[in-house]
This record gives structure tokens, C-alpha cells and sequence, in this order.
């Protein structure tokens, strides 16, 4: 009890690190007496970025060019990663380009506990360059190996139960195989393929993520089937032809992954057929700037909502539905009323400079740029 | 009175005033659209520098007992808690790196060495001194509460301690700003100032103990037998820095040409006037790189004002163009040597720990402060001026010339009637002396005439009774 105590005492000022730093937390909070109001981490990372708990990093060990613009990034995680996500799982990874750091998610590719040549464990996402986001352009053209990146843990409900349901369908387009992949990935190390259908499409074979293999998993498991749609010769999965090609489609475990567009037909069928329950959904957030002056903002705790035009700043519309938000100034000098911006877009007044989700806003000074969310 | 009119104050129409706005909002975004990996290294670099200079100087430390080992290591220590002091805490708090995204250098999360927590440092500096720079009563960064820098404020006999008061907070600036700041967060949230287990009160005791834990016991104590010349290292290094934070502060605050303003100012203030506060407001100090570093660019204090959260390694450059617009709108554009600063400064804060009758100048004509009205009985040329020739606009820098030529000149006419009064004076008393000499001769010949009778009349007298 008493050693409870002393033991929490000590660890108290490591407390922020919380489990991710395990047993060293105690050595942590000890030493941080000493360098208060610092943690021992912020010396640390100094000799090694990877070595500070107080946020996840990685370094970015190798990039494998997958398609003309797609890449798949190998990443080794600095102290405090949890290797025990679930395959499906996406992570959050921020990158720095001209001196700012820029945040995104991507699913992971990898099975769980993924041990790399040379036994150290390793994580791998995939990134399709899209043509407007900077950030993904980035990734798949310029990185280098030996890139410092920080890290988010990985999170999100699209994910392979286990062990794996005996009959499964994965629907993919584009970019929406990677979380799939990382799911086949684990059933191929785990030997437990079951029988799965997995339908993705891609303009040109050349668009084919992981094109190769796929190919090999198919060939290797008699219980795997993959079929390629390559869309500018073949149009347009037609959900129809389901009924003839895979007439137990409504048995199977479905996951499916893609454009906005293919997600919305596809739960319109899976409810027609009465077998929602059975479908999982993971909607990519799409790169992309503002959209517009004005719109909807939502107050994240308290759940009140207005809409505004682009000129009212966040501010007075928290207040204005009685929203207790943090104020100073009120002209964007004393940083007192900094919010993070948890969806959607806002817009600097001063300037014009757009705000992303994550990003910290002021909202005295900054307006909705099309609907968004603020995390208060 | 203080500046209640800056417009008045300026000689600046509105419009001017708007334009002026403008161009110093150009200049904003002109930095903020070329901000880069440039400023991003150079952020890094620095906190890199500091916690090397910080570990540098706590290992020397434990050879303390040798006084060598002991200088060193206190002045690293010194120079690091300064560096971490100006130039990272105080210039990251102010969100001038938020714009790097970087969770690990954000206004938001940065914790400082110093006694007072961060938050509430933020929110006194930030937003009660930053947008209120320099209003009476409203700006309680003027003279921290205890010292009487400007005339507007009434004199009480406390103030006859001034010159002690500056002493204490200049060695104990931390413990100063700690408290100060903590008064004014509880006031803020409304809480009682006796009350001393509120949220803020935790949060500093929190803080306070940690701080004092960490330089006073765990340091010395680690040092094992050298505790006592550790104590002592790390005691001497927080003088040094607070010493050096508070020349830095009184310099960017307190020169004669910092003005203050009332209340009445801010009524409707627009974002051209406020921007004109900020300049009139401050001061700034010459220096060179490595000081400039070491004030964490606060001897750029007119354009930290100017724009606070913009990133400090630019000021220098954004220097360059705001006095171009001092001198484009005939703005006075205070600065001048470390020392002078200070002296100035010092001066006031003498001068005004006595009562206002033995003050020569009133509040609207000191050298502390100014207002609009110091230009009312002073005729000058013409206001509003932009002469067709050269294009050179008179503004407020020619008017405080004008005003110092047109007081010199009413000073020396003074003087010249004074002499001539003396002149005429000594001449009267030269002439009346000469009349009382010769009344006093005049006298004293009546005296001996009469005296000579007298002698005259007796020895007669005499002379018959001898010969009777």
C-alpha cells in the first residue's frame, strides 16, 4: 500500500508517458524531479530522436516504390509503440516539410509483431499520392530513408476479428487494399486463410497495388481467390454481379475499403439484402483542402452545433450557443483561445492560411472553412 | 494625463493611421508566408544549445568545490537559464513556433525553469500586458505593482522605498513576475486573493516546489560534498538571470519615449491605433547578434510588440522595414544603447519615489511620460503636413522636436529675462549703495563739521575761563 503510494509518487511527473512507458515510468518520474519542469525524454531524443516516450517517433527505414504513385514506407517506431494493434488498424504519422509538421493516417500494412530482417520490428504503411495533397505527394517522391517522423498509436474499428470468420469478402478500390492488406498479411503468417474473396479494383493492372502479391497469395492459398477489376478495360465493379460470381456473398464477413462513392452503393446493398450487420466500413479521409467560407461547426464535447457564414470568427459562434470557449484578446496575439481542430477545415481571417484537422486554431481569429469540428 | 487621443497625439489623420495599419499587416504576412526549415532549424538549434549548456554546466558543478569549476559551471548555468528563459520560454509561449505544428515547441505545452507556471505567465503576459501595453490601470506589467513609473499614478509614502523595491525585484525577478502573475490569474477567474487552496494557488505551489526542490535540494544533493558551492552555483545563476531579465524588461519598457496611455484610448481603438500604441510603447536597446540572442530578441521589444508571435530570429529584419515606416511617417523610433536605456529608467524610477511638488514637469510634458496636450500651448509651424517638395510628411517626430526646440527656446527666453532682471537688479543695488555711501559720507561729514563746531564752541568756552 505504502509502497503503492511511493511507487505513484515517483512516477508522477512521467504520468503524461502513461503505460507506454512501462516499468521505466518509475525511473522516469525520478529523474524528471531533476529535470523539471523537463522529462528526462526531452535530453534524450537530443542523443536519439527514437528515444523519447513522450511521443511517439520512427524512423523511416526504407520506401518501396509499389506503383507509379503509390509507395509503401517501412518504419521503425521509437520507445513506447504498442506492436500489438489489429490488423486493419491505421496510424496517425506527421512528417516535417519545410519546417511544419503535417499530420495524416494511413492504415498499416503489416501483420501484427512484424519483424524485419536483422530481427527488429518494423511497421509498414502504404501511401497513393493524390494529386492536390502535398503531404502524400511528399511521402511517395521525396522522402529518404533515415527521415525522423512522429507517430500516433494506432487506432480504429476496421478491423480482422481473431481467429478470422470462416467466410470472408474484402471490397477494395484504389488505395482502400492497405488496411485489407495488412489483414491478409496476418492471415498468411497465421496460416489461417480461410475462405476469402477479395474484389479489387484499379484503372490499369499498372495501378495494382501489391499487384505481385496478391497474385502469389492466390496461387499459395486454394482458399483465397483474387479478382482484379481493372476499370478502364472492364468498367465499373457491377455489386449485381455478386449473385453470380460469389452467391454467398451474403454469408461472408464483409470488409470493404475504397472511394466515398463505392462505400455509399455498397451499404445501399448490403442493407437492401438485409445484411448490414454483416458489412464493415472504413472510410479514408479524403486529402483535400477547404471547401468553402462558412458552414457547419461543431463543438466536440458539448455537442451543440451551429452554422455560421465565413466571416464570423469560431469564437463568437461558440458563444453566441453558449459555449464556454477560452478567450483572450480577442485579435489573435495572446494565444489564449487555442483549440485544436479536431475535423474539417477553418480559415485564418488575417490571412487567409487554411487550418487542418489536428491543427491548433485560434479561434478568435480563425472562421469555418466549410463544416468542421472543435475539440471543446 | 497620458496618451488619451492617439490620433491627437500622432499627427496622423485617420486615414494615415489606417494605411500605416496596413503596411505594418504587409509586413506580417511577408514573414509569415516565409517562414521555413530555416526558422525550424533555427528553433531546434537553440533548445539543442541550451540543454547542452545546461548539462555542461550541472556536470561542471560536481568539481564545485574548486573555484575554477565553480565559475564555470555557474556562468553555463547562468547563460543557459537565460537562453531558456528569453529565448525559448518567453518567445514560445507567445506562439511564435504554433506555426511549426510541433507538439514538443507550442505556446500550448511549454513549461518553463522559472518559478511561476507557464499557463498563468501566458495569460498575465499574453493577454493582460500584450494587448493592453502600457494603459494605465489596465497594463499591470507598469511598474509590477510596486513602483510608481509614470505620474499619472497618485504618490504614496511607499513609494519613498522605490529605490529598495527595484533592488529587491531586480534580484528576486522570478519570485516578482511569479506572483504578479498569480494575482492575476486569480482575478481573472475571480477568486479571492486570500483565498490560497484555489486551482491556480495549487498549480503554483506545485510548480514553486518542483522548482525549488530541483536548485535548492536535488542538485546540491547529488553533488554529494560539494552541496554547499553547488547551492551556492545555482543560486547565483538565477540572480544572474533574473537580474538579466529584468534589465532586459525595464529597458524594453521604461526609457523616456515608452508612452503611456488611458483608458479613453482604447475606447473604439482600431487596429491601426493599436498598432501605434504598441510602437509608441516601447522601447528598444541596440545590440549586436550574440545579445540580441541573449535577450531572446527583446532588444527588438517595439517590433515584439508589434507582433508578438512572430518568429524572433526575424525581428532583426522586420526592424529594418518599421523604421523605414517611423521615418516614412515622421514616427519617433525609440532605442539607444543598453546602458542609456537603463539610466533612463533608473531615472524615473528615482525621480518619481517623491512627491509630485518636488517634480518640476506635469504627467502631459514628463520625460516618462507624454500626452496630446503637451503640443496645446506650444504654437507649432503648421500640423499635417506633407511638404509638396520633398514629399517629407510632419508627423509627431518633427512635432517632439519642434516642441523640445520650442521649449529650449521658451527656457533660454526665460533665462534672458531672468539675467536681465539680475542685471537690472545689481544695477539698482549697485545705485543704491553708491546713494547710501554717499548719504553715509555725507553724514559722516555733517558729523565731524558738527563735532569740530562743538570742539569749537568748548575750547572758546575754555579759553575764556583760562583767561579769566
Amino acid at each position: 500500500m505504502v509502497l503503492n503510494k511511493f511507487r505513484e509518487w515517483l512516477e508522477a511527473p512521467a504520468a503524461e508517458v502513461g503505460d507506454r512507458g512501462g516499468k521505466l515510468n518509475v525511473l522516469r518520474g525520478a529523474v524528471a524531479r531533476v529535470t523539471t519542469p523537463l522529462l528526462p525524454d526531452d535530453y534524450l531524443h537530443l542523443a536519439n530522436p527514437l528515444w523519447s516516450a513522450r511521443e511517439l517517433r520512427g524512423r523511416i527505414v526504407e520506401v518501396q516504390k509499389e506503383t507509379a504513385d503509390s509507395a509503401t514506407l517501412v518504419i521503425k517506431p521509437g520507445w513506447g509503440f504498442d506492436f500489438k494493434y489489429r490488423p486493419g488498424q491505421y496510424i496517425g504519422i506527421g512528417i516535417l516539410i519545410d519546417g511544419r509538421w503535417n499530420w495524416r493516417s494511413y492504415s498499416l500494412t503489416c501483420p501484427p509483431d512484424w519483424t524485419g530482417e536483422g530481427g527488429k520490428r518494423l511497421i509498414s504503411i502504404a501511401v497513393k499520392a493524390m494529386p492536390e495533397g502535398k503531404l502524400s505527394s511528399h511521402l511517395v517522391n521525396g522522402v529518404a530513408a533515415g527521415t525522423i517522423v512522429r507517430l500516433a498509436a494506432p487506432q480504429g474499428g476496421f478491423v480482422l476479428p481473431e481467429p478470422p470468420p470462416a467466410k470472408v469478402l474484402f471490397l477494395t478500390a484504389g488505395s482502400g487494399i492497405t488496411p485489407v492488406m495488412s489483414m491478409l498479411r496476418t492471415m498468411d503468417r497465421r496460416d489461417g486463410v480461410t475462405d476469402v474473396v477479395h474484389v479489387h479494383s484499379a484503372p490499369t493492372d499498372a495501378d495494382v497495388m501489391f499487384g505481385a502479391e496478391l497474385r502469389d497469395l492466390h496461387d499459395r492459398h486454394p482458399s483465397f481467390v483474387s479478382h482484379l477489376q481493372l476499370t478502364d478495360s472492364h468498367g465499373l465493379f457491377s455489386l449485381d454481379s455478386l449473385d453470380e460470381l460469389y452467391p454467398d456473398w451474403r454469408e461472408r464477413e464483409t470488409w470493404a475499403c475504397g472511394p466515398a462513392g463505392m462505400l455509399d452503393a455498397i451499404e445501399q446493398h448490403w442493407k437492401s439484402a438485409g445484411v448490414a450487420d454483416k458489412l464493415h466500413i472504413e472510410r479514408f479521409e479524403v486529402e483535400r483542402s477547404a471547401v468553402g467560407e462558412g458552414g457547419t461547426v461543431t463543438f466536440g464535447t458539448t455537442g451543440r452545433t451551429l452554422t455560421v457564414d465565413g466571416a464570423t470568427s469560431l469564437l463568437e459562434a461558440g458563444e453566441s450557443v453558449g459555449v464556454q470557449l477560452p478567450f483572450g484578446c480577442r485579435m489573435g496575439i495572446c494565444q489564449t483561445c487555442v483549440v485544436t481542430l479536431s475535423a474539417g477545415h477553418a480559415r485564418d481571417l488575417r490571412n487567409g492560411d487554411e487550418r487542418q484537422p489536428g491543427d491548433k486554431v485560434q479561434t478568435c481569429i480563425s472562421a469555418a472553412a466549410g463544416d468542421c469540428t472543435l475539440d471543446i | 494625463m497620458a496618451i488619451t487621443d492617439i490620433q491627437g497625439y500622432t499627427h496622423l489623420t485617420a486615414a494615415d493611421i489606417e494605411t500605416l495599419g496596413k503596411e505594418l499587416d504587409s509586413i506580417r504576412r511577408s514573414v509569415e508566408t516565409s517562414r521555413g526549415e530555416r526558422d525550424a532549424r533555427y528553433i531546434r538549434r537553440t533548445i539543442a544549445a541550451q540543454r547542452c549548456l545546461e548539462v555542461a554546466g550541472r556536470a561542471v558543478l560536481f568539481g564545485s568545490r574548486n573555484r575554477w569549476a565553480w565559475l564555470g559551471g555557474t556562468a553555463l548555468l547562468s547563460v543557459a537559464k537565460i537562453i531558456e528563459n528569453m529565448e525559448l520560454g518567453h518567445n514560445v509561449s507567445h506562439g511564435q513556433w504554433d506555426w511549426m505544428n510541433d507538439p514538443e515547441i507550442h505556446s500550448t505545452s511549454w513549461e518553463w525553469d522559472m518559478t511561476g507556471p507557464s499557463a498563468q505567465w501566458r495569460r498575465a503576459h499574453n493577454y493582460s500586458h500584450h494587448t493592453y501595453t502600457n494603459v494605465l490601470g489596465k497594463d499591470e506589467d507598469l511598474g509590477f505593482g510596486i513602483l510608481r513609473m509614470t505620474r499619472d499614478e497618485a504618490w504614496r509614502p511607499v513609494h519613498l522605498a522605490q529605490p529598495a523595491a527595484n533592488l529587491l525585484l531586480a534580484a528576486t525577478f522570478e519570485w516578482g513576475i511569479a506572483l504578479h502573475d498569480l494575482g492575476i490569474e486569480k482575478e481573472l477567474a475571480g477568486i479571492p486573493d486570500k483565498k490560497l487552496t484555489s486551482p491556480p494557488d495549487l498549480e503554483f505551489a506545485r510548480k514553486v516546489s518542483r522548482q525549488v526542490a530541483k536548485d535548492f535540494v536535488l542538485y546540491p544533493a547529488l553533488t554529494g560534498p560539494a552541496w554547499k558551492s553547488t547551492l551556492k552555483a545555482n543560486a547565483t545563476a538565477n540572480l544572474v538571470r533574473n537580474l538579466w531579465a529584468y534589465a532586459v524588461i525595464f529597458c524594453g519598457h521604461f526609457p523616456d519615449g515608452a508612452e503611456k496611455f488611458t483608458i479613453e484610448q482604447l475606447d473604439g481603438e482600431t487596429q491601426g491605433e493599436w498598432y501605434l500604441r504598441q510602437m509608441l510603447g516601447s522601447a528598444n536597446f541596440k545590440a549586436g547578434p550574440v545579445m540580441a540572442f541573449m535577450s531572446g530578441n527583446l532588444c527588438y521589444q517595439i517590433e515584439h510588440h508589434l507582433f508578438p508571435d512572430l518568429p524572433s530570429n526575424r525581428y532583426s529584419e522586420v526592424a529594418v522595414r518599421v523604421r523605414e515606416l517611423c521615418d516614412k511617417y515622421d514616427l519617433p523610433y525609440t532605442t539607444g544603447s543598453l546602458g542609456k536605456q537603463y539610466l533612463l529608467a533608473f531615472r524615473t524610477i528615482h525621480k518619481l519615489a517623491l512627491p509630485d511638488r518636488f517634480l518640476k514637469r506635469t504627467s502631459d510634458d514628463a520625460p516618462e511620460t507624454s500626452s496630446e496636450r503637451k503640443f496645446s500651448d506650444i504654437s507649432l509651424p503648421e500640423r499635417l503636413r506633407v511638404d509638396p517638395e520633398t514629399g517629407k510628411r510632419f508627423g509627431l517626430r518633427s512635432a517632439l522636436q519642434d516642441a523640445k526646440a520650442s521649449l529650449q527656446e521658451k527656457a533660454r527666453h526665460e533665462k534672458e529675462v531672468l539675467r536681465e532682471a539680475k542685471v537690472a537688479l545689481k544695477a539698482r543695488a549697485r545705485q543704491e549703495k553708491a546713494a547710501l555711501r554717499e548719504a553715509k559720507r555725507a553724514l559722516g561729514e555733517r558729523a565731524t563739521h558738527e563735532r569740530e563746531v562743538l570742539q569749537d564752541k568748548a575750547a572758546r568756552r575754555w579759553g575764556r575761563r583760562v583767561a579769566r
